[in-house]
């Protein structure tokens, strides 16, 4: 048939084939069916299994498709099958020999049943199988089919109603606070969306999408152009003040348990964008950041705690003490490592994390600092006789932190600081030679990134009532080092978004914890071929980006030229 | 009196003695050429002279006042810029804050405005580019902006690594007639060379290095008419 690129379709269809293959033999399938989406019609673990048959019928048809609608419908069907296979010889293979669950401990009768709907190894079964993922493989081609106009707004809707569904938590605790109960059981089931609830969700996304591509993003690009800097400058103000309300009266929205979650985002935000100082604006890359979450929060326990080892002083003594010894172990820090650069920090800072971490742990510091038995008792902050206790109370400290951290990072960016940290960063001999006093320009940024992270410890401490050492692993550092990098590096709002991505999703997705590493690599991994500029990323990288596609259009290469022809 | 002075400077990289005693002089309002094969030294010359280096022994003396207490990063506000070898242009930067960064220890907005256009009017390409980032520039380009960043900071010596490197033989010489250029409007120049022949034609004196040390020096149309220079350097037979 012309046109037809048949090795491109059996190669995404043995691709996919694969993933599901390894999800389903390494237990995320049968895991993951314990969360309904849809109450009664999807489970999360059917999720897994039906998204690889779509995307890879929507994606046999690499590029514009120029071919009749049978043939790119007939791929999408191949490779939906070509999908089914390996999960058809997988249901075989397990009831012929029940004995593999000895080396595959995974392929269990619950995941044959989810595979087989039921069915088990019967005719039935298999053919169910088959024409599920043949079925799924020609819907993904067939949206090729629908209109342009129609499909962008189509797939937007698809995703968007995923993942309402995904994390329904978030609708639901919402809902909680402010719908009555019997409404409530409407829209939710225990675990995910009611039928009517999702097909509430798709309609309105799509609608909105829909508007959003024929009217809306026109019509907010006309405004954007015609309006004066004044009005421009007002409508942002508006949108701050906006912004604030909203965050003033989240904790109220949100219920305790999304508020509790919001703590954690918070405290990683306002640890994200002091990293962000030393790794983004300055460019040097410090992998034992931990270190100062760890001092600021040890300094405020032993400050504040009413325990053996502790003063019993009050909180907002004990957090400008918590930030200034972080500062200070910035400096001290520093000093060794200015002459280094990029791979030796980044060792050496990793030494350092874990020299702290050693400490906090030893017995040696045991009688001062409680060793593997931690601190307890950490002091509440309290204003007059009100103690902060909830996580509702502690949002607002923290919200606090991160605004004051925000504004200061942003006035630093903006400012000679800004500058030198940018000079720095580009190019240390040349920015040696117009001036820059290369020393004092990265203990700055060593010590104001090191503050942030105490004061983050600090809240941290006194929030949890306790101090462990194994808070302070490295995987904090390499967390809080991944926010930055996939929002975006040197960049705010990148540092919020790649919080919310990182920690907020993680924690939505608590009954998953055993994956929750191989989702983060993945997560990763796919970040750094599809979007390596990050989430939202900073005014440099983008007029940067911006500067690639002016030559690229200058050379007259278009991007879908340049790709590898599949 | 001498603008600088290098006397008997020795300098080691680890057990490497890289220079062997180097002594020169750069007269006010000269340009001086430094001309050597690869390894010759030149690179690490100029390093001493910008406090990147110490000098294990000798002195290098700026306007009759000992460099060697002197931080990198002093030398600018001294008077002294650097064009490093390789370029060295801010590349996210666009070509404007780029020369904007060259005058980083200034405070006279008025000034830096002028001597902007100053830049522009030696560098005219430089003026149509002032929004382009330097990365995105051609080595030629880059070579004017890093010279012109250089400009920034109103030096009274300009040092300059190997600008000709890497750069077509007609590039070479507009910024060569520019170097002339900038001298005549009353910055002494040292250069840095391996393109004999032409660094020998635009400077008034030269110095011949080789492996650490200076082997040669004298007026500029004398080596041109040196034998050993013309067999080394000139390819002349
Ligand atoms: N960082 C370093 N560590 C060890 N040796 C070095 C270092 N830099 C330079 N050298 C050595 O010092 C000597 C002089 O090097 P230099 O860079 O000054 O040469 P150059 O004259 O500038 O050469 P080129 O024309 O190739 O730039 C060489 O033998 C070189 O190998
Ligand atoms: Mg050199």
């Amino acid at each position: 048939m012309t046109g037809m690129n048949w090795r491109h379709v059996i190669r995404t269809g043995l691709l996919m084939s694969l993933i599901v293959l390894l999800v389903s033999i390494i237990g995320m399938v049968e895991t993951f069916d314990e969360r309904d989406l849809v109450v009664g019609y999807l489970t999360l673990g059917q999720l897994l299994l039906f998204a690889p048959a779509l995307f890879g019928g929507y994606r046999t048809v690499a590029r514009e498709a120029r071919r009749s609608p049978v043939s790119t419908l007939l791929g999408g069907l191949v490779a939906g099958l070509i999908v089914a296979v390996p999960l058809i010889l997988l249901v075989l293979l397990a009831s012929a020999w029940p004995g593999i669950r000895t080396y595959f401990p995974n392929i269990s009768p619950a995941l044959l049943d989810i595979l087989s709907n039921g069915q088990g190894a019967t005719t039935t079964g298999i053919g169910l199988l088959l024409l599920e993922m043949g079925l799924l493989g020609l819907i993904g081609a067939a949206i090729h089919l629908v209109p342009g106009a129609l499909r962008r707004p189509l797939l937007t809707a698809l995703l968007i109603t995923s993942a309402v569904a995904l994390f329904s938590d978030v609708p639901l605790n919402i809902a909680n606070e402010l719908l009555d109960r019997s409404i409530v059981r409407i829209l939710f089931g225990t675990k995910g969306l009611t039928l009517a609830a999702a097909v509430g969700a798709f309609v309105i996304s799509l609608l909105l999408a829909f508007w959003w591509d024929r009217s809306g993003r026109a019509a907010l690009n006309r405004r954007q152009a015609t309006q004066s800097p004044t009005q421009a400058a007002r409508n942002r103000r508006i949108a701050t003040l906006a912004l604030l309300v909203v965050l003033l009266i989240l904790p109220r929205i949100l219920g305790i348990f999304l508020t509790n979650v919001l703590d954690q985002v918070g405290i990683f935000i306002l640890m994200a964008l002091g990293l962000n100082i030393v790794v983004g604006f300055a460019g040097l890359l410090d992998l034992g950041y931990v270190a100062f979450f760890a001092i600021g929060a040890y300094t405020t326990a032993l400050l504040t705690s009413t325990g053996d080892l502790g003063l019993g002083m009050s909180f907002w003594v004990a957090a400008p003490i918590s930030v200034a010894a972080a500062t200070l172990a910035g400096i001290i820090l520093g000093i060794p490592v200015l002459r280094l650069r990029g791979d030796y920090l980044a060792i050496v800072t990793l030494g350092f994390g874990e020299i702290i971490r050693v400490l906090v742990r030893s017995d040696l510091l045991k009688p001062v600092i409680g060793g593997a038995q931690g601190i307890l008792n950490i002091g509440r902050p309290s204003l007059g006789s009100f103690e902060l206790v909830t996580p509702q109370q502690f949002y607002y400290l923290i919200l606090l932190g991160c605004i004051l951290a925000w504004y200061i990072a942003s006035r630093l960016r903006d400012g000679r600081i800004g500058r030198r940290w940018m000079a720095m960063r580009e190019d240390e001999d040349v920015a040696e030679a117009v001036g820059i006093n290369l020393t004092s320009t990265k203990l700055l940024a060593f010590s104001i990134g090191a503050s942030f992270a105490g004061l983050a410890g600090s809240i941290f401490a006194s929030r949890i009532g306790s101090a462990f050492p194994n808070s302070f692993e490295l995987l904090i550092s390499i967390n809080v080092l991944a926010i930055v990098i996939v929002g975006g590096l040197g960049s705010l709002p990148g540092v919020v978004v790649g919080a919310f991505v990182l920690v907020g999703l993680p924690e939505l997705l608590r009954e998953f914890a055993e994956y929750r590493l191989l989702m983060y690599g993945i997560l990763l991994i796919v970040m750094m071929l599809v979007r390596p500029e990050g989430l939202w990323p900073s005014a440099v990288t983008r007029r940067e980006m911006h500067a690639a596609e002016e030559e690229a259009a200058r050379e007259g290469i278009h991007p879908e030229e340049v790709q590898p022809i599949t | 009196m001498s603008i600088l002075e290098l006397n008997d400077v020795h300098a080691y990289y680890g057990k490497i003695h890289a220079l062997k005693g180097i002594s020169l002089k750069v007269e006010k309002g000269e340009i001086v050429t430094l001309i050597g094969g690869n390894g010759a030294g030149k690179t690490t010359t100029l390093r001493t002279i910008s406090a990147l280096m110490r000098p294990t022994t000798g002195s290098v003396t700026f306007e009759d006042e000992s460099l060697t207490r002197y931080k990198p990063s002093d030398l600018a506000a001294r008077g002294i810029a650097m064009v490093p070898e390789g370029r060295g242009v801010f590349a996210r930067m666009t070509v404007l804050e780029n020369l904007e960064m060259g005058a980083f220890h200034r405070n006279d907005k008025a000034g830096i405005a002028q001597d902007v256009e100053m830049v522009y009017d030696l560098f005219p390409r430089l003026k149509e580019r002032r929004t382009q980032l330097a990365g995105t520039m051609s080595g030629g380009e880059q070579q004017m902006l890093a010279m012109g960043r250089a400009l920034m900071s109103r030096p009274r010596l300009l040092l300059l690594d190997e600008p000709s490197m890497g750069l077509a033989p007609v590039l070479v010489e507009a910024i060569f007639s520019t170097v002339v250029d900038i001298n005549k409007q009353g910055t002494t120049v040292l250069l840095v060379e391996q393109n004999a022949l032409m660094a020998l034609d635009i400077a008034s004196r030269g110095y011949v290095l080789q492996t650490g040390e200076i082997v040669l020096s004298d007026d500029a149309k004398a080596l041109q008419k040196n034998e050993m220079i013309q067999k080394v350097y000139l390819g002349i037979e």
